[in-house]
């Protein structure tokens, strides 16, 4: 292994000294931004080689008025929210699912089926699930939604969140103070839609696209090859996950995406408005679109805590240089999501980068 | 055992009367037979030798009552003894308070009264005296237990913050991650058990009185400078515990802390970090760097010390105190204190 | 942005499955890998399977113990 880690650590120092500057790397990925951390590896890249986190922490992209509309349906008591351990503690207006967590109606729940089967068990509540999360994470609300529907159960909707990652690597690539080199595309994602959608960001954009998985051998791999097409001048499309990444990916998740969903525009925090980048359950599922069943709308809600996780989801600076990081943004009292997911760059920052000893 | 018809706790049984008396003489007393017990005073009176004595308290309202491994009893005495050995005594009596829900199940009661006991014995302590409260179904969670613990301190023991040096080694005594992980795999919400299929070890709660092994190491070593049991909040909670308190770095390797691959994987499916998953069978030393390799063979002679391993060092602090951890790859990264609730995670 | 780890089908019935990583139990559903049969090893991702896993390069990247033949008993080794 150690033979392995030396040659990709080398392509990185080779690709630094041929460009002569600072090489910046984006990983799309949340789960990358952690991984790197907790396995260390920032700790051994090359001074001149920069990670910049991107917008791939589903909770930390969701606009502060879908946070808000959560937590303005966790207040109802004929309701009872279903939602992944992630959002828990992301702090909004009135607070957090945590801080409303005594209200006895909000469920951690597991899997999408937990949030089907809590329908099931409570016919006398409504469930609503707070449906977060990438092309991953999106077939499987799209399964339970099917389920919803052949079972005719009433008592269920959905908030989706759901997002899509390449609209969103667009849209930083065609912001022109971009300082993007490449990507290190992320694996589970690339499970489900292919390693072939990247094909476009290399065709359109010339920029390198590699996907890695999550252990530290796969990343600094993947770091290694990005470099290694950045010395050589020839931006390519690779997957180094060969273990569950395929170029077209799983077919069946992409079925049921496409049969219960369509993407349409949305808000991204700290990237505004994307085009065809949300997820929105089709008029066949209407009947299980809590924005509808609700009437609401996520309206953009303006921020004036001086968080600027926009900026560090989008690469532009790195958690430090806001003035609020660790000061008055900590893990224990968040002002925005980055500090407080699990996966966001400013909670990694803080737990693992911190006054680091060399 | 009892006369009593019912089968059930009732809010009689807390009342002071009958229902109390025949509650503590046929379903308590008989478990726990000793002289100062038996008295049925309102207080203990102990004759102890040492003049220096550790007291401590805990309370314990884990769920559920009943795990792989051990029950809420066990843990109620184990947890409360581990807190006399860490600070360097030896358990020489316990308090046992109930509190039980009206509606709670005599069979129940029995089998936690059973395990308390057992437990008691094999660390060779006395519950010297107690209490018992009964309260409305509901506001009790079924039973909470308090259990205070005396301790005489072993000679020439002194162990705290102070003694710990730059260069003192770190060694834990077995694996990481069992109880909480164990606890997690039972709680309503999240269902999967653990089986032992083609691997050795399913999930088992490591709950269990360390006394026994630290006054061995204590009596038997000179270089031990501090101890404490890392549960809730696990090994990243005590190292940085130790860390502030003696204002000085720690540095841990990956590669030495034993953690057992099935409990690794249970951590990895929910996102849980397993330094910070509670132990309840495990002690984190700080030794002097000339007694480690005692202290490590002592343990591993021990049952309960077979998987001990010197897991880092106290090294001189730069700027603040921190808990780095130097990863499998080589790399580093700071171990935080958690933050108290680990919430598992999809994305 | 996704945690995702792989584990073994030890039961199926249609599209309801028993996972097993590393000796822990869950239940899964194998909805999204309609072809995905007993003994499989899976990527889960909450609650569904969604990709087999090739088990040689499953081997090289998770360094799976338990299904390495010569597993090394060392209980030091971390994954992940």
């Amino acid at each position: 292994m150690l033979e392995r880690i030396n040659k990709a650590q080398g392509l990185m120092d080779a690709a630094c000294k041929k460009m002569g500057r600072q090489i910046n790397i984006m990983e799309v990925c949340g789960t990358h931004t952690v991984a790197i951390f907790r396995s260390g590896i920032k700790s051994n890249l090359p001074k001149q080689m920069k990670l910049l986190s991107g917008p791939g922490c589903p909770v930390c992209v969701t606009d502060q008025g879908y946070i808000d509309i959560v937590l303005q349906l966790a207040d109802r008591d004929d309701l009872l929210i279903a939602t992944y351990g992630d959002m828990i503690r992301v702090p909004g207006k009135g607070g957090s699912l945590e801080t409303k967590q005594t209200k006895a109606n909000i469920k951690v729940v597991l899997s999408s089926e937990d949030a089907l089967q809590l329908a099931k068990d409570n016919p006398d509540k409504t469930i609503v699930f707070i449906a977060v999360g990438f092309e991953t994470t999106a077939p499987a609300t799209a399964v339970v939604v099917k389920e919803a529907a052949e079972e005719n159960i009433k008592n269920f909707c959905i908030l989706s969140g759901h997002k899509l990652v390449v609209p969103a690597m667009r849209a930083l690539l065609s912001e022109k103070n971009n300082n993007i080199d490449g990507f290190l595309c992320p694996g589970h994602v690339s499970v489900i839609i292919g390693f072939g959608a990247f094909a476009e960001i290399v065709e359109d954009f010339d920029r390198p696209c590699v996907v890695a998985g999550f252990e530290p051998l796969q990343i600094i791999e993947g770091l290694g090859e990005i470099c290694r097409q950045l010395s050589a001048g020839k931006p390519e499309l690779k997957s180094i996950y060969t273990a569950v990444v395929t170029e077209k990916g799983n077919t069946a998740a992409q079925k049921i995406i496409d049969e219960c969903f369509e993407p349409v525009d949305g808000l991204w925090r700290g990237l505004g408005k994307i085009k065809k980048s949300t997820l929105q359950l089709k008029d066949k599922y209407s009947q299980f679109d809590a924005f509808k069943r609700f009437d609401i709308t996520e309206t953009p809600v303006e921020d004036t805590s001086g968080c600027r996780c926009g900026e560090v989801l989008s690469g532009l600076i790195e958690p430090p240089q806001c003035a609020l990081f660790e000061k008055s943004c900590t893990p224990q009292a968040p002002v925005g999501p980055c500090m407080v997911s699990s996966e966001g760059a400013c909670a990694a920052w803080f737990k693992y980068g911190r006054k680091r000893q060399k | 055992m009892g006369t009593t018809k019912n089968d059930k706790i009732l809010l009689a049984h807390g009342g002071g009367g009958q229902l109390m008396d025949e509650l503590i003489r046929h379903h308590i007393l008989p478990h726990f037979k000793n002289d100062i017990l038996d008295e049925l005073a309102d207080s203990a009176k102990l004759n102890l030798a040492s003049g220096s004595i550790s007291f401590t308290t805990d309370s314990y309202v884990v769920k559920p009552l009943f795990f792989n491994g051990g029950d809420i009893g066990k843990l109620a005495v184990c947890g409360t003894i581990n807190d006399l050995a860490v600070a360097g005594s030896r358990p020489a009596a316990l308090a046992l308070s109930l509190i039980i829900e009206d509606g709670f199940e005599f069979e129940l009661l029995d089998k936690i009264l059973a395990s308390i006991s057992k437990a008691a014995k094999e660390s060779d302590v006395n519950i010297v005296t107690g209490d018992v409260k009964t309260v409305e179904s509901g506001a009790a969670d079924k039973i909470f237990i308090n259990t205070a613990g005396i301790g005489e301190k072993l000679a020439g023991v002194d162990l705290g913050f102070n003694k710990i040096t730059a260069g003192d080694k770190i060694i834990i005594n077995g694996t990481i991650g069992d109880h909480g992980m164990t606890i997690i795999s039972q709680r309503e919400g999240i269902k999967f058990q653990s089986q032992c299929t083609a691997w050795p070890s399913p999930l088992q709660s490591d709950c269990a009185a360390l006394s026994g092994l630290i006054c061995e190491l204590l009596e038997n070593t000179n270089g031990i400078k501090f101890m404490r049991d890392p549960t809730r909040g696990g090994l990243a909670a005590t190292l940085n515990e130790v860390s502030r308190a003696s204002n000085l770095s720690i540095e841990i390797r990956e590669v030495d802390i034993p953690v057992k691959p099935t409990v690794q994987a249970a951590a990895d499916m929910l996102g849980f970090d397993v330094l910070n998953i509670a132990n309840e069978g495990k002690f984190v030393a700080v030794v002097s760097p000339e007694s480690a390799d005692d202290c490590l063979s002592i343990c591993k002679k021990h049952p309960l010390g077979k998987e001990a391993k010197i897991i880092g060092e106290v090294v001189q602090t730069r700027d603040v105190p921190v808990v780095e951890l130097i990863t499998k790859i080589g790399g580093r990264r700071i171990v935080q204190m958690p933050y108290g609730r680990e919430l598992p995670r999809i994305c | 942005m996704c945690l995702a780890i792989p584990a073994r089908i030890v039961e199926l019935d249609r599209d309801n499955a028993v996972v097993d990583a590393m000796g822990n139990r869950w239940r899964a559903k194998t909805t999204l890998l309609p072809e995905a049969k007993l003994g499989d090893l899976v990527l889960m991702h909450a609650g569904f399977a969604i990709s087999l896993v090739d088990e040689e390069e499953a081997r090289e990247t998770w360094q799976l113990l338990a299904e390495i033949a010569d597993f090394d008993q060392t209980p030091n080794k971390i994954s992940g």
